[in-house]
């Protein structure tokens, strides 16, 4: 059947599965709830944000400036927990509504003002980079007990590894992004306005709605994101995630999702971080690899996924079905 | 109706300008419950212009518009569709990254719990469209299908949600005569249930066979309106042009066909049409009939080396030649008019200058540029020529209407001045007027020498300049006829012979 747009993502989950069974089959101590575990955690800020990347390039848009958010959101709460007695609750939504804000801004300024999206998130990136170094320019150490709360809640899985609160968060990220992705009507927007502009105004989509409410969720995603790395890391410091959104992109184009927009599922996008994670854990276990192995292996395989979509992509328009459908007319 | 209904829309002095340009000047129009209202005029006119204006895609400088009688200001598409009136526009104007049910219901999808119920999406989609003679799985890739489905399913997308009005520009272009049946009686049932129809077509048999009354204009001015069942087509086609169309019907001379120039045999390239021999002489024209997806345009590609062939041997004056891009036979003196001016034509965004000089340009080569006063003085030649109506050479050329575009388009080729000129379907979606002009100048082309190319699907059109014609079927040539051979009737018989009866 015609079910190509879907292919993709099958051969990522196809890549994940293959390159997991190699590792296994080189070190057999990998096939472990911790590996898994360690995965989930390790990889939940980059997932949250990757999510949210996901809707933006689903447009056809893109968003630059996720990386600077997560930075700015863990100095914010580092400084606003060790300066005030704010409880961490509600700085976590004090740094939401500052980052959704700041994203519905990115995407007010790309619609109304016709602005190329690349360069508002990228002057937003600059923006928002700085506003961390304001705050603090030395990492800060976040102590507070309910840190301490948060850090202590796992599930322990047989085999020992222990899947903690951030990781659970990033999934339940994924399976909303799903459930708004293809139950919404703002879901099918989405996927409208990467389809086309022109023809999704035409057709009656909110194109200035949806498009602020994009940028909007991946500047909160990346605020949550923001939280657990803080979560994860205990600190606030204004040099971390540089690069991240260039790592959330990556993961969304080896998960299959079109640059062009329209086309893609978060759900292969969960399976590209599980894929860049998987080289990582790889070059940990192998121990002789230079940790850059990492980006060579994340170059070659974003090339080959992008060759993948090519090659489909013309096998898809040479399949075109002809106008044949008219003659089974009852 | 006994008593005078009121009319369900209302548009007064309506008024539209563009930088240079006024599109719409003052114009006004009704539409009553149940009629199916034809919108007439050349391309420029402002037929498109008036749609938009009504639907809200543009702004709109002056006038009102009242919808039951209260006035309505619809800034978006979306806000006219949420009053009531649905548009079909003349592309298909749909998302092809999205399956055909996500297409029809995008905005108004069937929930539960809140969230979309997409069982029940696919199946009131395939109900939908089993009303337009349709039986296709709704839950595939809109892009799977044909143009032509991809049309009724814009149609039926746009006839579900209009409550009150429903606009149809140019519907009927891709679809062949049984799916215009179909859509007409759906029209029919629809103004039963009191619905007005708006209905933008080129074709005036079709606006007799389906519409009550009629409004023409020209210019961005109406010219009136009339009862379609008191009015001929002369009467209509008067007002359109404002003028008689009598000097494209004139009889012309016979075709002093000249030396051959071009020579090919069998030439073909794999899998996009099989070989054919073929000889071109100066001061004729070849006309290639066939079905859509006969091999009409493949022709014109591989002739012209855009999809170079891949067999056979060309001759051009006598001497052999191998075209294997567009670069090669533009320098050997040949023009192609494509198909689809949008997508492989027109370079929207630059000026009407800059489009007609391009190929000119192209093939002098980079180091010997066109001055700007010579560019100037050649399109104003070619625009004065063809009769292009545009406000200034330095617009945009995308802001031209069709017609004007088509005839842009010629302008550029005939600049370089080429020995032989492809046109593929140089009539396409023109209106009456630009179309005679185009067929004018085919023959004074003929005349002054050029050798000629051209593929078309209007029958009528071809056989009257090309002095043979070239019958294809299934990428392959079947038939070639020439003289007192070639009439209609002789075409369709060659199409349609071992049983490919399918006209």
């Amino acid at each position: 059947m015609m079910k190509s747009p879907r292919l993709p993502l099958y051969m990522t989950m196809a890549t994940f599965v293959l390159a997991y069974m190699l590792c296994i089959w080189e070190f057999p101590s990998m096939f472990s709830s911790r590996v898994v575990a360690n995965l989930l955690t390790d990889n939940a800020f980059l997932g949250i944000t990757a999510v949210g990347m996901t809707f933006v390039i689903l447009t056809g848009g893109i968003d630059l400036s996720v990386g600077s958010v997560i930075a700015f959101t863990g100095v914010f709460l580092a400084v606003i927990l060790r300066d005030t007695s704010i409880h961490p609750l509600v700085a976590f939504g004090m740094v939401l509504a500052i980052t959704i804000a700041f994203g519905a801004a990115e995407g007010a300024i790309v619609h109304y003002l016709e602005m190329p999206a690349f360069i508002v998130t990228l002057a937003g990136m600059f923006l928002m980079r700085g506003l961390a170094y304001v705050l603090s320019t030395d990492s800060v150490p976040i102590t507070h007990e309910f840190y301490d709360v948060l850090q202590s809640i796992y599930w322990k899985a047989p085999g020992g590894g222990r899947f903690r609160l951030i990781g659970g968060v990033m999934l339940l990220v994924f399976i909303g992004a799903m459930i708004v992705l293809h139950r919404t009507k703002f879901g099918k927007n989405v996927y409208a306005l990467g389809g086309g502009v022109q023809t999704a105004q035409l057709m009656g989509v909110p194109i200035a709605r949806t498009t602020i409410l994009i940028y909007a969720t991946s500047g909160g995603l990346a605020g949550l994101a923001g939280i657990v790395y803080s979560l994860y890391t205990s600190a606030g410091y204004s040099l971390s995630t540089v690069g991240v959104e260039l790592d959330a992109i990556a993961a969304v184009v080896i998960g299959g999702t079109l640059l062009s927009g329209g086309t893609g599922f978060v759900a292969g996008t969960f399976f590209g971080i599980l894929i860049m994670g998987l080289i990582q854990t790889y070059i940990v276990f192998d121990g002789t690899l230079s940790s850059w192995w990492t980006k060579i292996v994340i170059g070659v395989l974003l090339f080959t996924f992008i060759m993948l979509q090519k090659v489909l992509a013309w096998a898809t328009t040479a399949r075109r079905k002809p106008a044949t459908e008219f003659a089974m007319r009852s | 109706m006994s008593t005078t209904p009121e009319p369900v829309l209302q548009a007064t002095g309506v008024s539209k300008f563009f930088p240079g340009a006024i599109a719409l000047d003052d114009v006004s129009l009704s539409l009553y419950p149940g009629e199916v209202h034809a919108l007439l005029g050349e391309n420029g006119a402002g037929k498109s212009t008036l749609i938009k204006c009504l639907t809200g895609a543009y702004k709109r400088d002056a006038g009102t518009i009242l919808l039951d009688g209260k006035e309505i200001d619809p800034r978006d598409p979306q806000g006219s569709l949420a009053l009531g009136i649905g548009t079909v526009y003349q592309e298909v104007n749909l998302l092809s990254n999205m399956t055909v049910a996500e297409n029809l219901f995008l905005g108004w999808q069937p929930m539960r719990h809140g969230m979309i119920n997409n069982r029940e999406m696919v199946k009131r989609s395939k109900e939908v469209l089993s009303g337009f003679g349709l039986d296709i799985d709704p839950s595939q890739l809109l892009s799977s299908y044909s143009i032509a489905i991809q049309q009724v399913v814009a149609i039926a997308r746009a006839v579900e949600l209009a409550g009150k009005v429903l606009i149809l520009d140019e519907p009927t272009a891709s679809l062949d005569r049984e799916e215009i049946d179909l859509l007409f009686s759906v029209v029919r049932k629809l103004t039963e249930r009191g619905l007005a129809v708006v209905f933008i077509t080129h074709f005036l048999d079709q606006v007799f066979e389906i519409s009550d009354r009629a409004t023409i204009l020209r210019n961005g001015r109406i010219v009136g309106t009339r009862e379609l069942a008191n009015a001929t087509q002369t009467e209509i086609v008067t007002m359109m042009l404002g003028r008689q169309l009598e000097e494209a019907k004139k009889e012309r001379g016979k075709a002093v066909i000249g030396e051959t120039i071009l020579e090919l045999k069998n030439y073909g390239r794999r899998g996009t049409i099989e070989p054919f021999d073929m000889i071109l002489h100066k001061g004729e024209v070849i006309g290639l009939a066939g079905l859509l997806g006969s091999g009409r345009s493949e022709t014109a590609g591989v002739i012209f080396g855009s999809t170079p062939a891949d067999q056979g041997t060309a001759t051009l004056n006598g001497e052999a030649i191998k075209i294997d891009s567009p670069r090669s036979s533009i320098h050997l003196g040949f023009g192609l008019c494509p198909e689809d001016r949008k997508t492989d034509g027109i370079v929207g965004d630059l000026s009407v200058r800059e489009n007609i000089i391009l190929s000119l340009q192209a093939r002098r080569g980079w180091t010997r540029p066109i001055s700007r006063a010579k560019a100037e003085k050649i399109a104003e030649d070619y625009v004065k020529k063809l009769d292009i109506r545009l406000a200034s050479l330095d617009m945009p050329i995308r802001l031209l209407s069709g017609g004007n575009q088509q005839k842009a388009l010629l302008a550029r080729w005939l600049a370089t001045e080429p020995d032989i000129l492809i046109l593929d379907e140089p009539t396409r979606g023109i209106d009456v007027g630009a179309h005679a002009e185009i067929i004018e100048l085919i023959q004074t082309l003929r005349e002054q020498g050029m050798a000629l190319i051209v593929a078309s699907s209007e029958l009528e059109e071809l056989i009257t300049y090309s002095s043979r014609i070239v019958v294809l079927r299934d990428r392959r040539q079947v038939k070639e006829l020439q003289g007192d051979e070639i009439s209609i009737g002789a075409i369709v018989r060659s199409i349609a012979e071992e049983g490919g009866a399918q006209l």
